[in-house]
């Protein structure tokens, strides 16, 4: 896609000229974004619009640009972005620009250049050989990369509606309760069917990534998700210890904290299971030699290594062990989430505030999620802290994954 | 008592053909002409009541009898034109010299900016409506919207051989419209429609606007418009308008009629 600012002024709204050009760009072929509108308060004010516009080829955003033009269309001037040299290793520059989730573009010599993996709250670095922009977290820049400053040359794409004409086409911010929930579930379970459709044949390496928590397997969400996992259609678990804990103390055990799963009520000596079961998978050094000594036979964590599940455990300082694959140092366990981000067509979130802020924060805007849990805090939170094109579902993690499971063929 | 600028056709002719009514082969009598210039002084200043003011003709500018281009007058601001056809450019330093020495405050528009005056900007008291697209860049109203603090509507002409506002398009003093609908491309028709009444608007009948109807000069009750307009002037009569038809044919081989040979001025 050719992409070309444009600025147009003057009494443009009741004279249908801003209309006008917005008609041409689409009727030559083109696509358009408002990027910013300002409407004169007084009858003798002018208004101003800018507009993007984006075209497949040049020849047509030529066209485009040649129509428009006379109805007062002037292309923007267009600067390079500024970049100056990190002072020190960790330390960006004061006036550094900082990122948001959405698509982003820099202006290096002329020519506007993607930057890929787009991240919020980052900045980016600028590499002249070969010409790249890459997002950095403040943490991993070091003395001397040239890091982008101000907002000249930067130009960032607001998000565009996703063709499918589904639950997450619609982008809705507002969270509640009294919401119907099947048509989100089902067209969950359409895209994750598609995702593995298309990776089966071979025309798309896109993941669903899983981010939940432990209430999932407390209020009895853990069958259906080990089915979920066992039957491929999830690629990439985030999780703490606790998820891993309590899935292999109800193989070891039938318990979840303590309580039994089976019979709904707390047994003897219960709460010390947890500990017990951590204690013995770090006895064989990893979850997976757990799985294959044969120690745990079955949950959630088994469904991940015998389907290969990318995992990312990461820690808190409330941990109880903590198990041998949670990684303790909370920038490493970042690092290790967001090397795991790229691809990620589809993300559920699900019944945890820290891994589901943390996720959100990693994610690009394109990326499809949905936030579930009971706590309508959680999905507004997530929202607040710009994730704004998650889909909240309030709603319990146990029911969410039964139905979600359904809709995907389980007979559970 | 309303004045207007007019500029004696001394030296008026068809020297070159910058719109679809010039043809260097179909001269315009001069003799003719004068005397059609001369009937509507007369006309203005006996029948309407009207004061008139004279510009100096100049020789190998024909179009100088044209001073509805010679720019936009406002409390005593003056926008002088920016010709498009360099064959007028030459005009552009004479209007000038006049609206300095009656004392205009003169505002210039940016140099690379095209803009034909009252000629293509013509207003309601609420609103003014502004051409663009034939002769003047819809960028001038952008500036003269600032200059005039006016709400100025542009509005695309798309049929050359009414290449200014003013040739299809008349406000008159009682909120009402003559206009040329064809002229005007569908979202000017729209912004039209939307603005002013039905019942305040008359669409000139192709015959009659091919005669420059809308070419008409309003002032108070009395409309100055072309001969041959029968319609145009019936519908006038009815709004309680009285019309004064004027013979002004030698013009119209230029593309001219009685609004493009005055300016008003206030």
């Amino acid at each position: 896609m050719i992409v070309q600012s444009i600025n147009i002024q003057g009494h443009i709204i009741d004279s249908l000229i801003l209309a006008k050009v917005l008609d041409a760009i689409v009727m030559l072929g083109g696509t358009f974004t408002l990027s910013e509108v300002t409407v004169g308060t007084r009858r003798e004010d002018t208004s101003h619009a800018t507009i993007l516009i984006e075209a497949p080829t040049m020849e047509l955003l030529q066209e485009i640009l040649k129509t428009i033009q006379p109805h007062g269309a002037v292309i923007e001037t267009e600067e390079d972005c500024t970049v100056e040299p990190s002072p020190a290793d960790g330390i960006l520059p004061e006036d550094f620009y900082a990122t948001s989730h959405l698509s982003t573009q820099i202006r290096w010599q002329g020519n506007w250049i993607d930057v890929p993996q787009p991240e919020m709250d980052l900045a980016i670095r600028l590499k002249t050989s070969p010409l790249s922009g890459q997002m950095v977290p403040m943490g991993s820049v070091k003395k001397g990369d040239l890091v982008v400053t101000g907002r000249k040359g930067v130009r960032v794409f607001p998000l565009e509606r996703p063709k499918e004409r589904d639950a997450f086409g619609f982008m809705e911010a507002q969270v509640s309760s009294e919401r119907p929930h099947h048509h989100i579930i089902a067209d969950v379970a359409k895209r994750m069917k598609a995702i593995q459709q298309q990776r089966k044949e071979g025309k798309g390496s896109g993941k669903v990534l899983f981010a939940g928590g432990p209430a999932i397997i407390h209020a009895g969400g853990r069958e259906a998700l080990a089915w979920i996992i066992e039957a491929g259609y999830i690629h990439v678990l985030f999780c703490g210890n606790a998820l891993a804990a309590h899935d292999m103390e109800a193989s070891l055990y039938g318990t979840s904290l303590g309580y039994n799963l089976g019979i709904g009520r707390s047994v003897p000596h219960g709460h010390e299971h947890h500990l017990r079961t951590i204690n013995r998978v770090r006895a064989l050094g990893s979850i997976q030699q757990a799985i294959k000594s044969g120690l745990i036979k079955d949950g959630i964590m088994a469904a991940c290594i015998r389907q290969g599940v990318q995992m990312v455990l990461a820690g808190t300082i409330r941990d109880d062990g903590p198990l041998p694959d949670v990684i303790t140092d909370s920038i490493k366990a970042q690092e290790a989430m967001r090397a795991a981000i790229p691809g990620v067509g589809l993300a559920l979130l699900v019944a945890s505030t820290l891994h589901a802020v943390a996720t959100g924060n990693l994610l690009p805007a394109s990326s499809p999620t949905v936030c579930v849990d009971i706590n309508p805090a959680v999905p507004t939170k997530l929202s607040d802290r710009g994730s704004f094109q998650a889909v909240g579902l309030v709603m319990d993690s146990s029911s969410f994954l039964w139905e979600l499971a359904r809709e995907l063929g389980w007979k559970g | 008592m309303s004045r207007l600028l007019m500029c004696p056709p001394d030296y008026f002719g068809i020297e070159y053909e910058i719109n679809p009514w010039m043809r260097v082969s179909n001269q315009s009598n001069g003799d003719r002409a004068r005397t059609q210039w001369k009937t509507l002084t007369q006309v203005l200043e006996n029948e309407v009541g009207v004061k008139l003011e004279f510009m100096e003709p100049i020789p190998k500018l024909p179009d100088l009898v044209f001073t509805a281009n010679a720019g936009v007058l406002h409390e005593g601001k003056a926008v002088p034109s920016q010709f498009r056809h360099p064959e007028r450019q030459g005009e552009e330093r004479y209007f000038i010299d006049w609206f300095t020495r009656k004392g205009y405050e003169v505002i210039n528009l940016d140099s690379e900016i095209n803009f034909e005056g009252a000629g293509d900007l013509l207003g309601f008291p609420d609103f003014w409506i502004g051409g663009y697209r034939q002769r003047s860049d819809i960028s001038a109203y952008v500036q003269l919207s600032e200059i005039f603090q006016k709400e100025i509507m542009p509005v695309e002409l798309v049929d050359q051989r009414f290449y200014h506002l003013d040739t299809c398009f008349c406000p008159l003093s009682g909120g009402e419209l003559l206009y040329f609908p064809p002229c005007f491309d569908t979202y000017a028709q729209t912004v039209l429609a939307s603005r002013i009444e039905p019942d305040k608007r008359f669409a000139v009948p192709s015959q009659e606007g091919k005669r420059f109807a809308c070419n008409a000069v309003c002032i108070d009750r009395h409309v100055v418009l072309p001969t041959g307009c029968p319609e145009t002037m019936a519908w006038l009569h009815k709004r309680g308008y009285i019309t004064h038809p004027a013979e002004l044919d030698e013009f119209l081989k230029a593309g001219g009629s009685a609004k493009c040979l005055t300016l008003a001025l206030d």
